[in-house]
């Protein structure tokens, strides 16, 4: 009998093309994504040494980054010169090498975290890289799927493989339900809270549970594309009936006999019963709760019904001074209470949250209420698609009628490239994935919270408990 | 890529836990179809004020270690995204060597293909090395990747591990994508095999 083996482990083995001596490996990449920040160089230097692209038909390109999502402005002329650039510089890219491309006015352009699973192109048991660390969005489809640099990007591009090396296999297992009130990113938030920035690194986290099986594909991307804040390689769940459901019939996706070949396939990809795991952290699933960050790395979070942390209580001297300096920087104070932080700005969207359920999980708590008159809320849909759909139910409406506005998709103030953005010293409660000092504008202050918490707090026009809305 | 020689500079203390690449280089400077200049942001916001003045309690802006080749930096240095625009940033300014505990894993990686060495050290030698750099001036610090040893200004040498392909990658200066393509013909077996078990993943 052969030793059982982790869903990474039967990946990895999968697309091994050969191992140095050293043990090095070279593996097989089956889907490319790119977009337009991390390519151009990469474009460049394939250009200058004469190569060409070795897979267009595993590629696919958008721009998101630098996208306005001001509606109309996405059909004028980009106004910021360099962004403009670098938007027709992957068009001229992606003619030139032959890259299947979704261009602005696509109804399927969208952050390309969203619009990888909405096309199919997503499937289990697949490696899936980008030029972006939020390639670990892929995981959720037991896919291995981590974000490269560029140079890598222009490897991939030529050779369709990347030379790696192992990374060890961790475990995150939530037994049990998820408390009401709670979703897939209060459930990362926990997670990041307790094992850290650093908590992963070198590993793939593979998450099991009774709380991960019970989570939509959505829930389970929401988790996956937050691995990296906990800096683990990548993020993976393994696939079961939910995973084959959501795929099935995207454009993408096999179709007719090759269907059932590849779900044949994709069965035999979990975890073996008695796979070792380097590392193993089981959370109870009713530890969770409502949860928001106060300081500046996604692993401060907390419920919200706690307080900003008190640095004289931390022994460790550099964990105490990057409380106390990310509690400067946030312009709190030791011991105050999270709900009584007042914000300016709500940003719901990103590759992280920006997709219907999350967009319906904002409507819920809009509807019949109204955005507190001091907050700019901003729902950013991940994509065409997404946008069609909530227009379709309607969700447009009960938000704008709540005082949020209406937004075209892209990545927009998640990272600030397009002209979204927080001002120095301005407030958010934002559904992203990162805190990190002016990360969503020069100055800005970011508190991440779930799409429903995000909404809760544009009503409140502070951090809020949701389940605590009349 | 510029082959990796043995460096000798001050060592510029960052002694600040998860300095993360929007520190290193914020978002709004990745507006560039370019690898070069960056060096002029890197660590922007942390090196100059809203108006672009140089804050002056900022390390390297003050004279000791102005234009330092090497950094001593704090635990899970590089974590958050995967630009590579932060190692771009760093070499452009003259960095050749970075010495922590533990680095981001995509930081890591992007680093060796741009010429610069991230050395993992125990906390106790890193702890030195920083007390070293913040010591300024001439307290300069030797990285010689080709015997895989760091002299301190006394003199005491630490050992360092280095993956052995990345180190032969940095001291010839060599390109991944030329070596891989010598291996194109175990990436036409692979996918040939792979077009019969996954034909679904292949174009017709």
């Amino acid at each position: 009998m052969s030793e059982p083996r982790t869903l990474f482990d039967k990946i990895w083995a999968n697309h091994l093309v050969d191992t140095q001596e050293d043990g090095t490996c070279l593996i097989y990449i089956d889907r490319h994504l790119v977009h337009e920040v991390t390519s151009p160089q990469a474009f460049a230097g394939l250009r200058a040494a004469g190569r060409g692209v070795r897979r267009p038909d595993a590629t696919i390109a958008v721009a998101d980054h630098n996208i306005p999502t001001r509606p109309g402005a996405r059909t004028g002329v980009i106004e910021n010169e360099e962004s403009r650039i670098q938007v027709e510089t992957l068009e001229r890219n992606v003619v030139e090498f032959g890259v299947p491309y979704y261009p602005i006015e696509d109804v399927r352009q969208g952050i390309v975290h969203i619009i990888g699973p909405e096309q199919g192109m997503t499937q289990p048991g697949t490696t899936v890289v980008c030029g972006d660390s939020h390639t670990s969005t892929h995981g959720a489809f037991g896919a291995l799927a981590f974000g490269i640099g560029t140079s890598e990007v222009e490897h991939v591009l030529a050779t369709q493989t990347l030379i790696q090396r192992p990374a060890r296999n961790m475990q995150v297992d939530i037994e049990g339900a998820l408390p009401p009130g709670c979703t897939a990113k209060d459930l990362i938030l926990a997670i990041i809270g307790r094992i850290g920035t650093a908590g992963g690194t070198g590993h793939v986290i593979e998450y099991t549970g009774q709380a991960i099986r019970d989570l939509s594909m959505e829930g389970r991307m929401t988790v996956c594309n937050m691995s990296i804040e906990a800096g683990a390689r990548a993020g993976l769940i393994a696939p079961d009936d939910t995973t084959f459901g959501y795929l099935k019939g995207r454009p993408h996706a096999p179709k007719g006999a090759a269907w059932d070949a590849a779900v044949a396939v994709w069965k035999r990809l979990p975890s073996d019963p008695g796979a070792v795991y380097d590392k193993v952290v089981r959370i109870p699933a009713d530890e969770i709760a409502p949860y928001v960050t106060w300081g500046t790395s996604p692993q401060d979070a907390l419920p919200v019904t706690a307080n900003v942390p008190d640095p004289a209580e931390i022994d460790d001297e550099d964990r105490r001074q990057a409380v106390q300096r990310s509690i400067d920087y946030m312009g709190l104070r030791a011991g105050q209470p999270l709900q009584e932080i007042a914000i300016d700005t709500v940003f719901i969207g990103s590759c992280t949250n920006g997709r219907i359920e999350d967009i319906r999980a904002a409507a819920a708590v809009a509807q019949g209420r109204r955005v507190a008159g001091s907050v700019r809320a901003l729902v950013v849909p991940g994509s065409g698609l997404v946008k069609e759909q909530a227009e379709e139910e309607g969700l447009d409406r009960i938000l704008t009628e709540a005082g949020f506005e209406w937004r075209d998709p892209g990545c927009s103030m998640c990272l600030a490239m397009n002209d979204d953005r927080l001002a120095p010293g301005e407030r958010s409660a934002s559904t992203s994935n990162r805190n990190f000092e002016g990360r969503q504008g020069q100055g800005g202050r970011t508190h991440l919270v779930s799409p429903a918490m995000a909404a809760a707090a544009a009503v409140a026009g502070r951090l809020t408990d949701l389940r605590d809305l009349d | 890529m510029r082959k990796f020689e043995t460096v000798t500079s001050v060592g510029a203390p960052l002694p600040q836990i998860n300095i993360d690449t929007d520190k290193i280089i914020p978002a709004r400077f990745l507006r560039t179809i370019e690898r070069s200049g960056l060096g002029r942001h890197l660590f922007n916001d942390m090196r100059f004020d809203a108006e672009g003045n140089e804050k002056p309690d900022f390390v390297l802006n003050q004279a000791a270690w102005r234009g330092a080749n090497i950094l001593v930096v704090g635990d899970n240095f590089g974590c958050g995204s995967s630009r590579e625009h932060a190692p771009w940033a760093l070499a452009d300014y003259g960095v050749q060597a970075i010495l922590g505990t533990d680095f981001a894993d995509i930081f890591y990686n992007n680093s060796f293909k741009n010429g610069l060495l991230p050395i993992k050290l125990p906390a106790e030698e890193r702890d030195k090395l920083m007390e070293d750099a913040q010591r300024g001036e001439n307290a300069r610090i030797t990285v010689d990747l080709e015997n895989q040893v760091i002299t301190r200004p006394d003199g005491e040498q630490i050992a360092f591990e280095v993956d052995p392909f990345r180190k032969h990658c940095l001291l010839n200066g060599l390109d991944d994508i030329g070596m891989t393509m010598e291996r194109a013909a175990s990436i036409d077996s692979f996918e040939s095999r792979d077009r019969i078990a996954r034909p679904w993943l292949y174009a017709e």
